[in-house]
């Protein structure tokens, strides 16, 4: 009797595993923590410094929809994923959140069945060679030897790249960046390809990053941004919301400096409704009324993120280029805050 | 009535004897672990798919049809990145078994080598012997594969480092081998036109090799008469060959490697995670071999080598001849599982970017068309058959050396 009654219980669960999936914010807001698939170390997007605390660009949107949701950027556990174990890991809710230099494209949202939430970082394929192998464009790569991370999309697109300028190369498949990097540093690949902000993150790396440099041809669109699984529309939302509202903030001229006293209320109404001192907008995501303001108070808003770990005061020193706000003829832009 | 059968039938059946009764309890309790047995496995099957529809997903293998979209770079079969997942599983089933034939061969040779060695009476020779089997076999196989490729990288000379008039590395055996830090080039064999001549040749020598060796042996059993058969094997073997070979105006040539562009192009690329993987897998399962023949060897009493010396029989004919048929009995099934070992240890393949089975299958087909399920469940699949095919020639060959009972 007490056989089957437990044989039945294990029955049950299994036909309920399935549709626990649907309650991601319920989930996080019992543990009290966010497990977000970051990379497994990629300076300047994510990678823990000398206290061994993860910082960085895509860590910084983990931060942020931590303090939405939980009120503190810090209740993030960081799960550190590569290549090819990303969407594993979010398809079988290890974790919550993927923010990993991730390529938005049809059959990842269609097939896989993500959610992308936008766009934090608009990207391109580039190639980082050494500036003594003399060469100063991709159409001269033929026959050279390629370090590309396996799993991703510039590897399809390298394929294509190569095909499609009838161009011949030696492919040699490496899992991390840290590898990637060995195997380039000790020549072992001419080349190495992949999103053109993450070669210049590597190269920052570098002992002497003077020696290498990016080749002009960007190969592909990579839009890069956060994802979630299907299904989950108010947990998608959550985080949509939580990216635009970092966006936003640059484009009111929120600051992390200037939160408190735009937070006691302002003249303009966009504002007063992001920051929840007008209207009830956190209250339709099942959220406190000053989730946006929690989201940008970690670490200020997408510009100063962007320049603290990304821009070019830092050894990554990369442009806003396509990345500034639409006002200052970039791509981003945020839906309104209504 | 029905108290009246239950008396009658003291030794009919009853239902309690299911338990009490030694005849039928082992047949009960099996038939009860059969059926939990089922309900668990019924429970992870009902699981998986309700999990799976619950994500939207179905259960299909279309995704081997599809075009794969990523290059491999060591291909044995015709690839491009225009073919099928289908295909590009199938050049990574290639690559596996290329790496495990090797592996088995050369794990072999170490092993009994060092197994023989190890019972050496020069102390120097055992203790190095004892060192390399204990070495190897305490240390992690994915370590090994992991260093080996880091000294692969690390140490050998730039294919540039070859360039120029002050080139600072040059190839060996007369300019035909260049060893780099991207791989090892060797000759490659071209055939042109009437090669078919020469392979035929080499195939009739081989043939012929194998009926002088049986002539040999029966001319021994007769007359006790021993033809010196290495010699002539070799002769058999290379002669001929050469001769067909220089009358059909050399069809038979060698490709040699050539610094050209970024790399040297040309000849055979051994590569870098080839090799590497190949070298630790057969170091690694080599001490596991060794292991086995030193077992082997220890197991046939010292009386057989004693009386073999007492007919006046030379010791390495008394290993070859005495010892060795003897050992192989003990050797042989515990090789099977050395040789299975090393066929699932080379899907560590991945940890160093070899592009086997587990590589593309597992690895990026799994990744780019998301069909994990599918994926692990049909790479499972295989080797699960090329692990039950070794034990299956394994136990053929273990069948023909063991001790014929008559």
């Amino acid at each position: 009797m007490t056989k089957s009654v437990f044989l039945g219980a294990l029955a049950t669960a299994g036909l309920l595993a399935g549709a626990a999936s649907a309650q991601t914010l319920a989930e996080v807001q019992d543990r009290d923590s966010l497990r977000c698939g970051v990379t497994t170390g990629l300076v300047g997007f994510a990678a823990p410094n000398e206290n061994g605390e993860w910082e960085g660009f895509d860590v910084a949107v983990c931060r942020a929809v931590a303090a939405a949701v939980l009120g503190d950027g810090s209740k993030v556990e960081f799960i550190p994923t590569t290549g090819s174990t990303r969407f594993t890991a979010l398809a079988s809710g290890e974790i919550d959140l993927l923010a990993r230099n991730t390529t938005w494209t049809f059959s990842r949202d269609v097939d896989l069945e993500f959610e992308f939430v936008g766009v934090n970082y608009y990207d391109g394929q580039g190639f980082l060679v050494r500036k003594d192998l003399g060469v100063t464009s991709a159409s001269e790569l033929d026959g050279a030897t390629v370090c590309i991370q396996t799993g991703t999309t510039t590897e399809l697109n390298l394929a294509d790249f190569f095909r499609a300028n009838g161009m011949s190369y030696e492919p040699v498949p490496i899992e991390t960046n840290a590898e990637a990097q060995q195997q380039y540093l000790a020549n072992a690949c001419d080349v190495y390809t992949t999103d053109a902000s993450g070669l210049a993150a590597t190269r920052a790396a570098f002992e002497n990053p003077q020696d290498h440099m990016l080749l002009p041809e960007i190969i592909s669109k990579e839009p890069l941004g956060p994802l979630v699984r299907h299904g989950d529309n108010a947990w998608g939302d959550i985080a949509r919301w939580t990216l635009n509202a970092l966006i936003a903030a640059e484009e009111y001229g929120v600051t992390s400096e200037n939160l408190e006293e735009m937070m006691a209320g302002t003249d303009n109404p966009e504002i007063n409704r992001l920051l929840g001192t007008e209207g009830n907008l956190g209250e339709m995501l099942g959220l406190s009324a000053d989730w946006a303001a929690n989201a940008i108070g970690v670490a200020g808003n997408y510009g100063e993120i962007f320049e603290a770990n990304i821009g070019e005061e830092t050894a990554i020193g990369l442009a806003r280029g396509l990345n500034a706000q639409w006002t200052d003829g970039g791509l981003l832009y945020s839906p309104p805050f209504r | 009535m029905t108290a009246m059968t239950e008396t009658q039938t003291d030794d009919g059946f009853r239902i309690s004897q299911l338990l009490y009764d030694t005849r039928y309890r082992s047949i009960t309790i099996q038939i009860i672990a059969l059926i939990c047995l089922l309900i668990g496995m019924g429970w992870l099957v009902n699981n998986a798919v309700t999990n799976l529809s619950a994500a939207g997903q179905d259960f299909n293998f279309d995704f081997l049809g599809n075009v794969a979209g990523y290059d491999i770079n060591q291909t044995i079969i015709d690839y491009n990145s225009q073919m099928t997942h289908g295909r590009a599983t199938i050049v990574g089933l290639l690559n596996t078994l290329l790496v495990a034939i090797l592996g088995c061969i050369t794990c072999t040779i170490i092993g009994v080598t060092v197994g023989v060695l190890r019972l050496s009476k020069n102390w120097i020779v055992q203790k190095l012997a004892t060192i390399y089997v204990e070495a190897f076999r305490n240390v992690p196989v994915l370590l090994w594969i992991v260093l080996t490729m880091g000294v692969m990288i690390k140490l050998p000379p730039q294919p540039r480092d070859f360039r120029g008039d002050d080139a600072t590395a040059s190839m060996i055996f007369n300019d035909s081998v260049a060893i780099t830090n991207r791989g090892v080039y060797i000759p490659r064999v071209l055939y042109d036109a009437g090669s078919w001549v020469v392979v035929a040749v080499l195939l009739a020598s081989i043939a012929g090799i194998f009926m002088f060796r049986r002539l040999a042996r029966k001319r021994q059993e007769a007359t006790g008469q021993i033809l010196p058969v290495l010699w002539v094997s070799l002769a058999l073997l290379f002669i001929p060959v050469i001769v067909a070979q220089l009358v059909m105006g050399s069809p038979v040539s060698l490709e040699y490697p050539e610094l050209r562009g970024f790399n040297f192009a040309d000849g055979l690329h051994l590569r870098n995670s080839l090799i590497a993987l190949w070298i630790a897998l057969s170091l690694y399962t080599g001490a596991f071999v060794a292991e086995n023949v030193r077992a082997g060897i220890l197991s046939v009493s010292k009386g057989q080598t004693e009386a073999a010396a007492s007919l006046g029989i030379r010791p390495n004919r008394i290993m070859n001849l005495v010892i060795l048929p003897q050992a192989m009995r003990v050797i042989v099934p515990p090789m099977i599982s050395n040789y299975l070992n090393l066929t699932k240890n080379s899907s560590l393949a991945l940890a160093i970017g070899y592009m086997d089975l587990t590589g593309t299958l597992g690895n990026i087909t799994r990744n780019q068309t998301g069909r994990e399920m599918e994926s692990v469940l049909l790479l499972m699949a295989i080797y699960l058959t090329l692990s039950l095919s070794i034990s299956a020639l394994g136990n053929w060959y273990n069948n023909s050396v063991k001790l014929k009972e008559r």
